[in-house]
């Protein structure tokens, strides 16, 4: 029996520049199901990361809709949104997006100013993410102090720490070697298998894709090719 | 951490620009509190003069004298309770640079009419009794490291004795203070006759009188009287309160509280739009960081919070060590004698007001950077498709 956390139905997304209207995509649908590691690959401008954002609640869809957990989201106003995205949602971005000004811990615990967890406990769970990613001995480090590889597991901490029930992770590998990168993979990986986390990542890299379970392929604006991960 | 951390952090990313905004702002509420110390200064030596108290001078020219006889004539005048009179001097004690404020009084009547002077009553009567006897203020005293018994030569830059010098030999037989910290104690008074007896020219002539009524209701009727009595006269004779020739004397230096405020607030004026486009810039630094925090779950309303709360930190904290400053400054000028505002100082209804321009002067410059931080558009600002 499945369990389906999103239910994507007839979306479509364009922009308006001057005159000119461009379509991203047309009467997409797909479901997502709770647990899923997904990869999405496809050319540069396919839609991917506009996808990402529609499921993440940062855009909002021309026409269609989204449902996440029988919650219509694409319907929702900007602090609903806000609050949904706070407590369901984690993001890991391709070039880390850390606030430079705070240490790795801090930059973890940013979420949970959003919730009304007491000090002690935050400080607990941030502890506990920044396990999670093999990072603790490094807590109290300035992001330039960190490489890059260890900034993007900071990100993930992060993304993590509130609990969320999906990470949408935007070409989270991209700016990474290929040990780094594979170490990163193993992580959300593990996410996947070991906590259940839903997982869909964009990217361009097909070594990436092989982490996922899925894969689908976004090309003008349709998924030409789907398939199980090898 | 909390949001105040997450606020003060982001103020002093770059610390080098968060320095030289709060450094500016710091300049400009110095100049608010010194300039508000002393135009406070200035109104309460106005203040303070009680209301029943007159001066009447020379109606061309309050530095222009008038003959002694009509010291006489006042003391008659009909309401008139007590009077006295005093000249200029225009005193220095060694060399001309060092201004002493000197006055030449008739002295007796003198400590009648300004009670709120304060002196042992054993230097009081030593000060009536010797004609070479000077009182001096307290804090004039301290400059000079004078005490009683002390004799110097006291010069006088702007009358000649007849034998050409113009040195008077006085003694200190008196220090006072008086009833307020508020009035300066910082000028001396020599006798009148001692003064007069041997002067080379303009003797006999007195610069002002100080008349008691008893009764501020009863000013009218003797200002009609002391100045009816010389009308027509070669020295006809103005007489107003002391309150209102204070503000006169203090009027010939120019309309001081338009100067003040126009000071500080040009001060502001400029710091304010520095420091507005400041925040402006600094904002669309971080708008990617912005909209990281809004993609986090950060509603706008907070993130407008933050950039507000950021843009007041910085003008409190620019203020407070500008009042700070000036509270020292206000302490240094008080001790200069020559310009005699002891009441120099910060008082609670000005740091009110301080506090208040602080917490204004964030809100306007972080207003509009705080508008943008709030409307960014998260996708665009994260620079995707």
């Amino acid at each position: 029996m499945t369990d389906t956390l999103y239910e994507l139905t007839d979306l479509s997304k364009c922009y308006t520049r001057g005159r000119e209207s461009l379509v991203i995509f047309e009467e997409l649908s797909m479901t997502i199901e709770r647990g899923d590691f997904i990869a999405i690959m496809g050319p540069s401008g396919s839609g991917k990361t506009t996808l990402l954002n529609l499921l993440g609640g940062i855009d909002r869809p021309s026409g269609g809709q989204v449902v996440c957990d029988g919650l219509r989201i694409d319907t929702l106003s900007q602090s609903r949104l806000a609050r949904w995205r706070a407590s369901h949602i984690g993001f890991i971005f391709q070039f880390y997006n850390l606030m430079p000004t705070l240490n790795a811990a801090q930059n973890v615990e940013l979420p949970l100013l959003l919730t009304r967890l007491s000090n002690k406990e935050r400080k607990r769970r941030v502890k506990t993410a920044l396990d999670v990613v093999k990072l603790n001995e490094r807590a109290k480090h300035r992001t330039r102090q960190l490489s890059g590889g260890q900034q993007q597991r900071v990100a993930i901490a992060r993304a993590l720490v509130a609990d969320p029930d999906v990470l949408l992770c935007d070409e989270p590998t991209g700016d990474l070697d290929r040990t780094t990168a594979d170490e990163i993979l193993q992580t959300l990986q593990l996410l996947n298998k070991q906590l259940g986390k839903t997982v869909v990542m964009v990217t361009h890299d097909p070594a990436a894709a092989k982490y996922a379970k899925r894969k689908l392929h976004l090309d003008k604006g349709r998924f030409v090719e789907q398939g199980e991960a090898s | 951490m909390n949001d105040l951390t997450l606020v003060r952090k982001s103020l002093f990313r770059k610390k080098t620009r968060a320095i030289l905004l709060i450094v500016s702002i710091m300049t400009a509420f110095l100049i608010f509190g010194v300039l508000s110390s002393v135009d406070r200064a200035f109104n309460a030596l106005i203040e303070q003069t009680p209301a029943d108290r007159l001066i009447t001078s020379n109606k061309i020219h309050f530095t222009l004298s008038m003959p002694i006889a009509y010291y006489n004539r006042v003391q008659t005048a009909e309401g008139v309770q007590d009077v006295t009179h005093a000249s200029w001097f225009m005193g220095y004690y060694q060399e001309e640079v060092n201004f002493v404020q000197a006055y030449a009084v008739e002295m007796k009547s003198y400590l009648r009419v300004y009670s709120e002077l304060v002196m042992p009553e054993e230097q009081r009567q030593a000060l009536l009794a010797g004609r070479t006897c000077i009182a001096v203020g307290a804090d004039l005293a301290e400059q000079y490291d004078w005490s009683v018994g002390d004799r110097f030569p006291l010069g006088s830059a702007i009358w000649s004795k007849a034998d050409g010098s113009r040195i008077w030999d006085v003694d200190v037989c008196a220090i006072f203070t008086t009833q307020s910290r508020d009035n300066p104690t910082t000028y001396l008074m020599l006798h009148y006759d001692y003064y007069n007896e041997s002067l080379a020219f303009n003797r006999d002539q007195l610069g002002w009188m100080v008349l008691l009524t008893g009764d501020p209701g009863n000013n009218d009727a003797v200002i009609a009287a002391v100045d009816g009595q010389f009308a027509n006269s070669r020295t006809e004779t103005e007489t107003t309160t002391e309150a209102a020739f204070s503000q006169a004397f203090l009027g010939q230096f120019g309309n001081i509280g338009l100067i003040l405020s126009s000071v500080a607030g040009a001060a502001f004026a400029a710091i304010l739009m520095i420091v507005g486009t400041t925040m402006v810039m600094a904002v669309h630094e971080r708008v990617r960081e912005m909209a990281v925090m809004k993609t986090l779950g950060f509603p706008a309303p907070r993130i407008f919070a933050h950039v507000l709360a950021e843009s007041v930190l910085l003008s409190l904290t620019g203020g407070i060590l500008g009042l700070a400053l000036a509270v020292g400054m206000n302490a240094m000028i008080s001790q200069i004698p020559a310009i005699s505002l002891p009441a120099l100082r910060l008082t609670p209804l000005t740091m009110i007001q301080a506090f208040a321009i602080m917490i204004g002067f964030g809100v306007l410059t972080g207003l509009a950077p705080a508008i943008n931080a709030m409307r960014i558009n998260t996708v665009t600002a994260l620079g995707k498709e």
